[in-house]
């Protein structure tokens, strides 16, 4: 069972004036992830970045959502296909993309990669290259965030896969138990790696699984629609900092490339893609500006050549970058 | 390390019990956390008084949910807090390793020491007690064979308060592993305190160095007295990391090795303490190194079965006198 692309649907609430979905920022956004997405397909391609990598096109308008509704001392946490996640939370574009070149220039000094790329002062905890682990991990951010009397929120990004590990289980019923400050984000792109995900579980949803495993609030949203993800964060985020305790965020989307870059996805049922891609994040924001009288389609347009630009320069400069010398193989194991 | 002299004995349990205390009272951001840890005061009472002296909020009890609640201390020391996280078990690693395996021993590492993770995993073991295959194991060699982690093993009343505090102001991920069968034990708090990391000789001796840690310090101890050889006794301390140029100073003088754990023997860490002593001194030592472990099978429940497999006071003596026979 493969389900259609969700319609676009009207906000089931109004927005409050003070939270009208900042529809140009999250196109920036949308516009950024997938240029350097589409980059790093082609780099992985030609053999210039080494590894593992796996693109997140087409969910770009559930980082751009999320991101948008956080403030910069939130906490976040992400998977394997957390590129998108991280450089809409903040993070810097020339040392992510060094990071994925392997050189001393990236975020981890080329030490982590693709799938572990983390800047703690901008509240990235980091991507995770084991499913599931990252959720425990931001139950305990939102931990220390009560703990210390901060009103910081902890945001855990997970696909539908990940459902399945035990670390989801336990983690959202401590994040319960604790009434904390944890919003776990839930991207269904219906694949968990190769296997159509409905076939793994009874249960129709994600959503159905925290409301009545663990009691938590939880909303399924239209994943490819940046500003209903921003409305339904900004709501998880209101309730989080108002001591309610997690809630957990369904958005549905789709994942146009394999689980890695170079996956032949013969597991796809023909014209899925296809029809999913009539849904793209990008043209669905567009639509909404351009009808709202929020910008042209040629304002748009230059907002997404200066995204390319801009990971264009970034490749330029990773490419240019040194790699990491010998010594530092053993540096970073222990602190001092 | 340690506060005032202490003449009055302490029990060990009791100094692991300061230990915690002391890291609650002086940071704020110290929490306890764990199964039964704060109202049931944990299950060996390790714990007790607690929850009662510093609250509920930095002595907190977890669901029985290994994976969540260690992977939670993790994100815990990633964003603020120093816990102290109880795995009531040394075995229940099998449930929460990838916190620990793959989270709190590399995230340092991956990102180029932008995330600090101190944090103390605190666990015990101690076969003896017929606790039977699934609660009697003592893993230090697995945590200790994944880069990132420190590794303690206190043998002693002193150590079971020192590096419980010094594992808890460390900056690293630290396992922390009692020995529920020294819980009882006596000793003093003050009895030659030492930072971690740095190996102690327990007994000086001239004919064998006998390399220890954990509850066999007690039983290395005791045949040193017991054997008519002249033993060396160095407690380790810590695996990781290793003070191997106390064991090697010792041993090039002494001219013979022996490794002795309670952990079973095959890839157990005395290889790795055999293989370095006999790279560094092939040519000085007087015998070849040998090793005492308990055999590579699961740890069976009857009494008579597991004393027979246990690293017994006699096999030691046993094998210190013929060290010294053979050369």
């Amino acid at each position: 069972m493969t389900p259609a692309p969700p319609e676009a649907q009207p906000d089931a609430r109004p927005t409050p004036p003070n939270q009208a979905p900042p529809l140009r920022e999250l196109h920036a956004t949308v516009a950024l992830v997938r240029a350097f997405e589409l980059a790093v397909a082609a780099l992985y391609r030609d053999g210039e970045v080494p590894g593992f990598v796996h693109t997140s096109l087409g969910q770009e308008a559930v980082a751009a959502g999320v991101a948008a509704a956080l403030r910069p001392d939130d906490y976040l946490a992400t998977t394997h296909r957390g590129h998108g996640h991280v450089l809409a939370k903040g993070a810097d574009v020339d040392a992510m993309m060094a990071e994925l070149f392997g050189k001393v220039t990236g975020l981890g000094r080329g030490k982590g990669g693709s799938m572990h790329i983390a800047d703690p002062a901008l509240g990235i905890l980091g991507a995770n290259a084991i499913v599931g682990a990252g959720i425990p991990l931001i139950v305990g951010a939102a931990l220390s965030s009560k703990q210390l009397g901060q009103d910081r929120v902890a945001v855990a990004f997970f696909g539908e896969g990940a459902v399945n590990q035990g670390s989801f289980h336990e983690a959202v019923n401590l994040a319960a138990i604790w009434n904390l400050p944890a919003i776990f984000l839930c991207e269904n792109n219906l694949y968990a790696e190769f296997t159509d995900s409905s076939t793994m579980t009874r249960i129709g949803s994600v959503a159905e699984r925290a409301i009545g495993g663990y009691g938590v609030h939880a909303a399924t949203v239209d994943g490819n629609d940046a500003a209903a993800v921003h409305a339904a964060t900004v709501d998880a985020a209101d309730r989080c900092r108002r001591g309610e305790g997690p809630v957990l965020i369904e958005a549905m989307t789709y994942r146009w490339h394999g689980h890695y870059e170079g996956d032949g996805q013969t597991y796809k049922p023909d014209n899925e893609a296809s029809r999913w891609r009539e849904r793209d994040p990008l043209t669905v924001l567009r639509a909404r500006i351009v009808a709202e009288g929020l910008g042209s389609d040629d304002e748009l347009d230059a907002v997404e050549r200066v995204a390319d630009e801009r990971i264009e320069r970034a490749v330029t400069a990773a490419r240019a970058a040194e790699l990491p010398a010998g010594e530092e193989a053993y540096e970073h194991v222990f602190g001092a | 390390m340690s506060s005032a002299p202490e003449t009055v004995p302490t029990r060990y349990m009791h100094a692991i019990n300061a230990g915690m205390a002391d890291v609650l009272e002086r940071d704020p951001t110290a929490v306890v956390m764990g199964i039964d840890v704060a109202a049931g005061g944990g299950i060996f009472t390790v714990t007790k008084g607690l929850s009662e002296r510093f609250g509920a909020d930095r002595v907190i009890d977890t669901p029985i949910s290994e994976m969540g609640y260690v992977g939670a201390a993790v994100g815990a020391a990633m964003t603020g807090l120093r816990p102290i996280v109880e795995i009531m078990f040394m075995d229940f690693l099998g449930v929460c390793l990838d916190p620990i395996m793959n989270q709190a021993a590399k995230l340092r590492y991956m990102t180029a020491g932008a995330l600090e993770i101190p944090i103390v995993f605190r666990t015990q073991t101690g076969a003896g007690k017929s606790a039977g295959a699934q609660h009697s194991q003592s893993l230090e060699a697995m945590v200790a064979h994944v880069p990132g982690l420190k590794v303690v093993m206190p043998g002693t009343v002193t150590d079971a308060k020192d590096l419980l505090i010094q594992a808890a102001a460390d900056p690293n991920p630290v396992v922390y592993v009692e020995n529920r069968r020294l819980y009882s034990m006596k000793g003093a708090l003050d009895e030659d305190p030492r930072p971690l990391g740095q190996a102690r000789v327990a007994v000086p001796g001239d004919d064998v160095t006998v390399v220890t840690w954990g509850q066999m310090v007690r039983e290395c101890m005791a045949a040193a007295e017991a054997s008519s050889a002249s033993i060396e006794v160095i407690d380790l301390r810590s695996l990781v990391p290793l003070d191997m140029d106390t064991v090697l100073a010792s041993a090039a003088r002494t001219g013979r090795l022996l490794v002795v754990h309670e952990a079973v023997q095959d890839f157990g860490a005395g290889a790795e303490i055999a293989a370095r002593a006999g790279q560094e001194l092939f040519d000085l030592l007087r015998v070849p190194i040998r090793r005492i472990g308990t055999p590579s099978v699961p740890m069976p429940f009857t009494p008579t079965l597991e004393q027979l497999l246990m690293p017994q006071r006699d096999q030691i003596v046993r094998a210190a006198d013929e060290m010294v026979a053979e050369g």
